[in-house]
């Protein structure tokens, strides 16, 4: 009896294994998948996480940097966001997943200059030895992943560009995160989950 | 005097029209064509760019997305330049769609075009709602770049990677020897 119990534990594990391989192989989290905390340097110098912000109903993760066109185009409307929606619950976190061995732009003694200069009023985070955006599943700058605090944990809730026009701010017609946010803090279903935007791939 | 001007409207409008015979662009409509340095290249938003992805013909079609501050596409640009130059007799087209935002192609992608002497044909597209068309170029695609696409008029493949020479070969022979 021992036996048989330990070989369904044992096939448990392995189909449970089996899934967890497939799922990393797919590249990240889809809707609806609970996200993973992290402990990642600030640019000034502390440690972040995600459970250090109690009173947060949830996040709008940005994976973003210094060098991307992309970044930049984007960088005063993820700064508009954090003004936003911090005080509604939702603050910004940012976080820059390239490694300065290959873009040197992106150091995080780079990210400091960036962030003080500009006046950053959210976190930028970088991630060492770039272990976190794997997980997220995160592919370019900019990436943003809207998570949702539950008591199972932060829940995905959207993945995708930040709005529909990078080049043009007055020519934006759909706000994707702001959309989403909004539907959160109004306990609705997320309109459009994800979306897709070209980026500048992330150097590892 | 009257057929002289029909003439030199008629050539001023085949000029205008065409942006360089053979290349794959040639029969589309941009939406912009920017000429400068003795560079000219076609601007396409996406649903003029379209049918570049889907040409019924022959030949064998490298489509390379890219943009001058892209660092690991300004990396591989010189292999798809070297599949151009090779297999230019086995009727491969190699196109190299630019992605630099519109106000970088005067400034920044006709000289990048011009200092590195760049043969293939060269293709800019502009068009910011991406999330319309990223997945019409391949559901599999994140957006970033560099991707590139490989076609004729049976296989199709798709790749958001960067290449080396060797890889990039290997991927086309996959093709050209099917």
């Amino acid at each position: 009896m021992k036996t048989v119990k330990i070989a369904a534990l044992v096939l448990l594990v392995s189909i449970v294994s089996a899934f967890t391989l497939v799922k990393s192989d797919l590249g990240g989290y889809q809707i609806g998948d609970v996200a993973t905390d992290f402990s990642l340097q600030n640019v000034d110098t502390k440690k972040v996480s995600l459970s250090d912000f109690k009173d947060a109903k949830g996040f709008i993760v940005v994976f973003t940097c210094n060098h991307c066109p992309y970044a930049k185009a984007y960088e005063e409307r993820i700064m508009a966001l954090d003004k936003k929606y911090k005080k509604l619950g939702y603050p910004v976190v940012a976080i820059n997943p390239n490694n300065p061995a290959v873009q040197p732009d992106d150091s995080f003694e780079m990210m400091q200059k960036r962030a003080k200069e500009k006046g950053y009023t959210f976190p930028y985070l970088f991630d060492e030895g770039q272990k976190i955006y794997p997980q997220y599943g995160a592919t370019k700058t900019p990436h943003v992943y809207i998570l949702e605090k539950t008591k199972a944990g932060n829940v995905v809730r959207y993945i995708g560009a930040i709005d529909d026009n990078y080049s043009d701010e007055a020519a934006v017609k759909t706000k994707y995160v702001e959309n989403a946010v909004d539907a959160l803090l109004k306990n609705q279903d997320v309109p459009v989950k994800t979306t897709k935007a070209i980026g500048c791939s992330i150097k590892a | 005097m009257r057929s002289w001007s029909i003439l030199l409207l008629f050539t001023g409008f085949l000029s205008f029209a065409q942006i360089n015979k053979g290349e794959a662009g040639a029969d589309l409509k941009p939406t912009r064509i920017y000429n400068s340095e003795g560079v000219k290249i076609a601007s396409f938003d996406f649903n003029s760019f379209e049918p570049i992805l889907h040409k019924n013909d022959d030949a064998i079609y490298v489509i390379n997305f890219w943009a001058t501050w892209c660092l690991p596409c300004v990396k591989e640009l010189p292999y798809f330049e070297q599949i151009n130059k090779k297999y230019k007799n086995q009727n491969v087209k190699v196109i190299l769609v630019s992605m630099d935002m519109p106000k970088k192609v005067e400034s920044a992608l006709i000289p990048f075009v011009k200092k590195k002497k760049l043969e293939s044909e060269i293709i800019h597209l502009d068009d910011p709602d991406a999330n319309a068309w990223i997945e019409k170029v391949d559901k599999n695609w994140s957006g970033a770049i560099p991707a590139t696409i490989i076609y004729n008029n049976k296989t199709r493949k798709f790749y958001e990677r960067s290449f080396t020479f060797e890889e990039l070969e290997k991927e086309l022979s996959t093709i050209i020897n099917k």
